[in-house]
């Protein structure tokens, strides 16, 4: 389908990237890269807009158009960018304290309106570029600079947010997960509408192994799931884990023990139209039951932009005015010889 | 037929309808406004409503003004009406002041019970001599024959009592002699979807028209000329519509489609909702989460290759101020329309102030200038707010329009101009030349020093733009003391460039005179008109109106250098005559300032101009 002329390079430019070494954020740009490539958009034909953090110096290193704007509000001047420009395809980079604390406002209404730009959230749980304070999204009690005796605040879970703005799509991986996130960026693209990636990022600096207890080697297999449409949901180092419903709730089992069996293993559906299932899995958390990566819900919607563009072709056939002068004069007017 | 032997032959009346906020002032002042530009009459109004939408029934705070001035040499609402229409005893208690004397008051005297006057704060039941009103009063009973009329409706008493406005309308129809066959099809057009509701009010028109016409006696009439104008196709129009019309000639004149990003927010709100009906020209409206997500869906509109702008008042411009800055540093076209209200804070929302005036030029972090215009009347916000888009786009610079809620609402008849009026505009297209790699987002025009705009979907033009301080001749980040201190003087010169491409200040009045007289902006019509009156009156000045403010036109300091004496009139502090001062230490300027929420009276004026020329 895609025409695969562009390789992974011809999104780059040559910019030396100054990320500290050992950052997560060197694996999103390179996974970037290749998703941007897998896709075959032309680099002329794809935007990147960022606010401000480590993370949204991401479009510096890019070879597409880029735009590295103010805190918080890369939502909405990539919504306008959008609506203003439909062919273009568009990515938009935050981090948890641009995304979801000063653009927290605009963040859920880009997911409301359902405006068709790929929105890359990198969530390490702290604030890099100031130097160490706690974000929206670290735990109660985390200590920081600015909350030196642990905050007395409950975090964002993004997922939450993005259900409760009634979003389509959302997906989630790890910084060091190279295939699985070139494979949820690729969704995300190709997704008509807003799509939240939210990617585990490790800040090598201030919050060095935020993410171990799930993330780790040795861990990662019982500690998350990755999720695939029509695929049951199976988990574990020796695959013999899986998801069954317990009531309205989740729990995780045993294939083989307690009279569980593979029949009782649910298929994820991330089409299905109602998001009850997508939420309780997007809200697990590698204690009770394993993080779910990979594409958890995504569902086809009319987009911001479409509706807008759809809805002047249609007032402009029915009314028909060519220019401003023949929409006056149609009003009312009076002549004066 | 009686004839109308009381004839009045009056250049201009002004009208001034008032009454509770939801007693449909503003739709009978409106279709009076309309009908009289219908027949050829210039016409000016002034809707003076209260910020909240229905405050407790008959009570001071809840009144609701509009004021029209019909005829010819209308240049203002007009200071005080010759006809005061007041629907209940607040709305004769707040406005009886705005009455001239020799005037007339027509009231509803079925509104002038013990309640109505207790809720008005009267403390006696005879509210006209407790307001020492010696004006004819009119008493008409305006509720009961407005049921009478609809007795056989078959309507609620609700939907009756609604229509005690239009009973209004009908009598000052036939006070000024205006046709009410005309006031019906604005009538029909209005209640388009509800032809119960305006078989109703077309009744109680007539009424209302026929009561009148019964008590000829008693009320003396007008007759209102009508002057020749230009000639052409004239449409009536108020600022807010004007500015957004201006805005769509501006897009059909550079080719770029226009996208508004906005937030609602009194009194630039119709602004937002006349682009929003302008789909049927392709205008790409769109209403934002908040302010700021105004101005930035607009700058990212921009940077998408639209014709971008955002609109709103002096609190919006305040939280957009951050927006503006990566506009400025970013070089792209931008328009700000701020429809200046009373401040600070959420201060006065639906009166009229110019107190935005510094926040327009300054409000901004770094060394961080934009190009300031601000047109002067109804009709010239289309102008200028074309003019506001042909700098942004030719200059790549964000531009503030700063209208004002006494222009924004008001209105004046307008000659619709021919598409070939206006100049196209040249938006500075990367040259074919270097799209094949070598271009660098910061290379400019030598002579505007705008930079080029490249429209991002372009094959060999892709590139970064940001907040951070950018290198020069690159375009990469750069943190180099000596080219930030380049990049902010090159960003400072660009705009007092602008002052090669706009017009020169003119002066009117008498250029001759010693004095002269300074405003700029929405109090054009006030200032000219005194002007005027100070000349005929053989007191000469001389009368200069600023609607370009940053950069002035070039020729500012020579003009204002040839008088004795300065005087800048503004609604503010002063904030336009401390601007020109720090530009020009030389000369002396004198003041005239208000700051009521209010435009200025003429007389105010003729009489400060006065007192400052004989001291």
């Amino acid at each position: 389908m895609e025409q695969n002329n562009y390789k992974a390079s011809d999104y780059k430019n040559d910019q030396s990237v100054r990320w500290c070494p050992g950052c997560g954020d060197h694996a999103i740009l390179n996974t970037l890269h290749k998703a941007m490539a897998e896709l075959g958009v032309a680099p002329h034909k794809t935007a990147v807009i960022s606010g401000i953090g480590c993370s949204s110096r991401l479009p510096y290193y890019m070879n597409t158009y880029g735009f590295h704007t103010i805190h918080g509000r890369a939502a909405a001047i990539a919504t306008g960018f959008k609506v203003a420009n439909p062919e273009m395809t568009v990515w938009q980079i935050s981090g948890d304290g641009d995304g979801l604390a000063i653009g927290g406002n605009h963040f859920i209404h880009a997911v409301r309106r359902n405006i068709d730009i790929n929105m890359l959230l990198f969530n390490n749980k702290i604030y890099g570029l100031t130097k160490g304070q706690y974000s929206p999204t670290s735990a109660r009690g985390f200590v920081s600079k600015s909350s030196p005796y642990g905050t007395t605040e409950d975090p964002f879970i993004p997922a939450e947010l993005v259900f409760g703005a009634r979003g389509n799509f959302f997906a989630r991986s790890i910084d060091v997960e190279l295939n699985t996130s070139v494979e949820v960026m690729v969704a995300a693209a190709r997704h008509k509408g807003a799509s939240v990636v939210e990617i585990l990022q490790n800040c090598v600096i201030f919050n060095n192994g935020i993410h171990n207890p799930i993330t780790d080697r040795e861990v990662r297999a019982d500690k998350t799931i990755h999720l695939r449409h029509g695929e049951k949901m199976i988990f574990g180092k020796d695959n013999n884990r899986g998801l069954v419903r317990d009531g309205f709730l989740l729990k995780a089992v045993t294939i083989g023990e307690d009279g569980y069996t593979i029949d009782d293993v649910l298929v994820h559906d991330a089409h299905c139209t109602s998001n009850f299932l997508h939420q309780q899995l997007a809200m697990m958390d590698g204690d009770t039951l394993p993080l779910a990566v990979g594409i958890i819900r995504d569902v086809e919607a009319v987009t911001y932009d479409e509706g807008v563009s759809r809805q002047v072709e249609e007032v402009r056939a029915r009314k028909g005015f060519d220019n401003l002068r023949e929409m006056i004069l149609a009003g009312e007017t009076w002549t004066v010889e | 037929m009686l004839e109308k032997t009381n004839v009045k032959v009056l250049d201009k009346v002004v009208v001034r309808f008032s009454g509770d906020s939801g007693d449909g002032m503003q739709l009978a002042g409106n279709i009076f406004t309309n009908v009289s530009a219908g027949i050829g009459n210039q016409v000016s109004t002034f809707p003076d409503y209260p910020a909240e939408i229905r405050a407790p029934q008959g009570s001071l705070s809840g009144v609701s003004g509009f004021q029209v001035s019909v005829g010819t040499g209308v240049h203002t609402p007009g200071d005080q009406c010759d006809v005061l229409i007041a629907m209940n005893p607040a709305a004769l208690k707040q406005n009886v002041r705005f009455l001239k004397p020799g005037g007339v008051i027509i009231v509803d005297i079925d509104s002038f019970k013990e309640a109505d006057l207790k809720k008005a704060l009267f403390t006696t039941d005879e509210p006209f001599k407790e307001l020492g009103i010696t004006a004819q009063v009119v008493e008409v009973p305006v509720t009961s024959m407005t049921k009478a009329a609809l007795a056989d409706s078959g309507l609620d008493n609700k939907s009756i009592l609604k229509c005690r406005n239009i009973f209004a309308l009908g009598l000052v129809c036939w006070l000024f002699d205006r046709p009410v066959e005309s006031a019906k099809r604005h009538l029909a057009k209005k209640f388009a979807k509800k032809p119960a509701v305006f078989e109703a009010n077309s009744l109680v028109l007539d009424a209302g028209y026929n009561y009148g016409h019964n008590i000829h006696a008693s009320v003396s009439t007008y007759r209102i000329e009508t002057e020749d104008p230009r000639p052409g196709v004239y449409t009536d129009i108020n600022g807010n519509t004007a500015t957004a019309w201006g805005l769509i000639m501006a897009s059909e004149k550079c080719g770029r489609p226009l996208f508004l990003g906005s937030y609602p927010i009194t009194p630039a709100t119709d602004i937002l909702h006349e682009l929003a009906k302008r789909k049927d020209l392709g205008v790409k409206a769109c209403q934002m989460e908040d302010e700021i997500a105004g101005v930035c869906s607009a700058i990212g509109a921009s940077f998408a290759g639209n014709l971008a702008v955002t609109s709103t008042s002096g609190p919006g411009l305040a939280l957009k101020s951050e927006g503006i800055g990566l506009a400025v540093i970013a070089e792209l076209p931008l328009v700000v329309i701020d429809v200046q209200r009373g401040g600070p804070s959420t201060g006065l929302p639906t009166k009229t102030e110019q107190t935005d005036l510094m926040q327009a030029l300054y409000g901004r972090n770094g060394e961080s200038p934009v190009a300031v215009v601000a047109p002067a009347s109804p009709t010239d916000c289309f102008t200028m707010a074309f003019e506001a888009c042909r700098i942004a786009v030719e200059h790549m610079t964000p531009v503030i329009l700063l209208s004002d809620a006494f222009i924004g609402n008001g209105s004046s008849a307008w000659r619709i101009p021919d598409a070939d009026e206006y100049p196209a505009i040249k938006t500075p297209d990367v040259p074919a030349d270097m799209r094949d790699g070598s271009w660098r987002p910061y290379m400019r025009d030598s002579e505007t020093l705008a930079r080029y705009w490249a429209v991002p979907g372009t094959e060999g033009c892709a590139h970064r733009l940001g907040g951070l301080e950018k290198d020069a001749a690159t375009g990469a980040i750069s943190t180099d003391p000596a080219n930030h201190e380049k990049m902010v003087m090159t960003r400072r010169r660009k705009i007092a460039n602008i002052a090669n491409d706009i017009p020169a200040l003119e002066v009117l009045g008498n250029p001759d005179a010693d004095t002269l007289i300074i405003g700029w902006g929405g109090t054009y019509g006030h200032l000219h008109t005194a002007a005027d009156e100070l000349c005929a009156a053989g007191r000469p000045v001389a009368f200069a109106h600023f609607r370009y403010i940053n950069p002035l036109p070039a020729n500012t300091g020579e003009v204002i250098s040839r008088y004795k004496r300065v005087i800048v009139a503004e609604l503010n502090t002063g904030m336009f005559a401390d601007y020109l001062q720090a530009k020009f230490p030389g000369i002396e300027i004198k003041r005239i300032n208000k700051i009521q929420g209010q435009p200025f009276l003429v007389s105010e004026l003729v009489d400060g101009v006065i007192k400052l020329m004989d001291k």
